[in-house]
């Protein structure tokens, strides 16, 4: 723990404070996933249950995300990024962030459990334990394939939703968990790329710090290359119609373009110039939204398939 | 207009009342949930 996250505040943490724990931004992300999923589920959800179940994979992502910043403070506090987040910043006491996230997560699956169904209980337990213990505690320091693993913690809110609305596993709900896995990476590596002396300083394993940037950067087109098929997947199983193919087609072809101009078609672009990660990356944000919204919009235009 | 800084105190007082009123409101919203919820599940 760094001195400044050590010494109690003088003053009582300010509701912002825990609001910022809960990693809004990221929370939106999520929130907007495990919607998609429960409204592309193939049967009819109640609006009040629908609601508590993104409550709670809410409130369960929140709970994480505190947990993660309690148990990351000291690295929190050498990057820029993050040194000014409530606990590097000394504006709360580290048992104060650790005991929220535990209430938030706690509670987060009871009322899943009571409210909605057991079996998307079960799962949101686990994406909890996968992203503060699996993730942050274990592999996040331990290996530059990081990143890979922790986009399995990112990749749960749609298949809870989906499990929150039909009771069950299927195929479409591993698939959209498939998507989202595949997409981390590319998503990631383009913003490390470009904010790589911060990680470096703070001693995290990211793969452009360990394995340089050519690596990372065939990486990324070789995930970007494996998620074309997949997120045409759904369309190929008929787990979802026309709308959803050709927006899916569409969009990952966009994004291969721009992984393929990171990688190979480099020319007149210096090593150092990272403007096409950046564009890569901040395409990569709307391509998750875009292709789960052509997901939902699918379902209403079209009607059920999975 | 020069915007004086807060007494310690005052601070203190005005950050435990904004915290106890949110989460009043917090439980509160949780109690008409619950209560939807059991209608919800009641009615199958």
């Amino acid at each position: 723990m760094t001195a400044a996250s050590q010494s109690a505040p003088a003053l009582p943490t300010d509701w912002r404070d825990f609001f910022a724990l809960t990693k809004p931004r990221v929370m939106s992300l999520v929130i907007f996933t495990g919607l998609c999923g429960l409204l592309a589920a193939p049967v009819p959800v109640n609006p009040v249950l629908g609601f508590t179940a993104i409550l709670c994979i809410a409130v369960g992502a929140g709970g994480s995300a505190a947990l993660n910043m309690w148990w990351e403070a000291d690295l929190d506090a050498q990057m820029k990024r993050t040194a000014a987040r409530p606990l590097p910043a000394g504006r709360m006491a580290p048992e104060s962030a650790r005991d929220f996230g535990l209430v938030l997560s706690f509670f987060s699956v009871l009322m899943m459990a009571v409210g909605v169904g057991y079996l998307a209980a079960a799962v949101l337990a686990f994406s909890i334990f996968y992203y503060a213990v699996i993730y942050t505690i274990w592999l996040k320091p331990r290996t530059p394939q990081n990143i890979v693993i922790g986009g399995g913690a990112g990749a749960f809110p749609p298949m809870i939703g989906w499990i929150a609305a039909t009771g069950d596993i299927t195929l479409m709900p591993i698939l959209l968990f498939a998507i989202i896995f595949f997409w981390t990476p590319p998503h990631f590596w383009a913003l490390a790329l470009f904010v790589e002396t911060d990680y470096a300083k703070a001693g995290i394993p990211m793969m452009p710090v360990v394995a340089g940037r050519h690596s990372t950067r065939r990486q990324i087109l070789v995930y970007a290359v494996l998620l074309v098929p997949l997120a045409m997947l759904p369309f190929w199983i008929a787990g979802a119609g026309v709308v959803y193919g050709a927006s899916a087609l569409v969009l990952s072809a966009i994004f291969l373009v721009l992984a393929l101009r990171v990688a190979v078609f480099r020319q007149g672009v210096g090593e150092t110039d990272m403007g096409p990660e950046k564009r890569l990356f901040a395409f990569s944000v709307f391509y998750l939204f875009a292709l789960f919204a052509a997901l939902v919009a699918d379902r209403w235009i079209m009607g059920p398939y999975a | 207009m020069t915007k004086f800084p807060e007494d310690p105190e005052t601070e203190r007082k005005r950050i435990i009342k904004q915290r106890n009123l949110i989460l009043g409101g917090l439980l509160g919203a949780m109690v008409v949930l619950f209560y939807f919820i059991s209608i919800a599940r009641i009615g199958g």
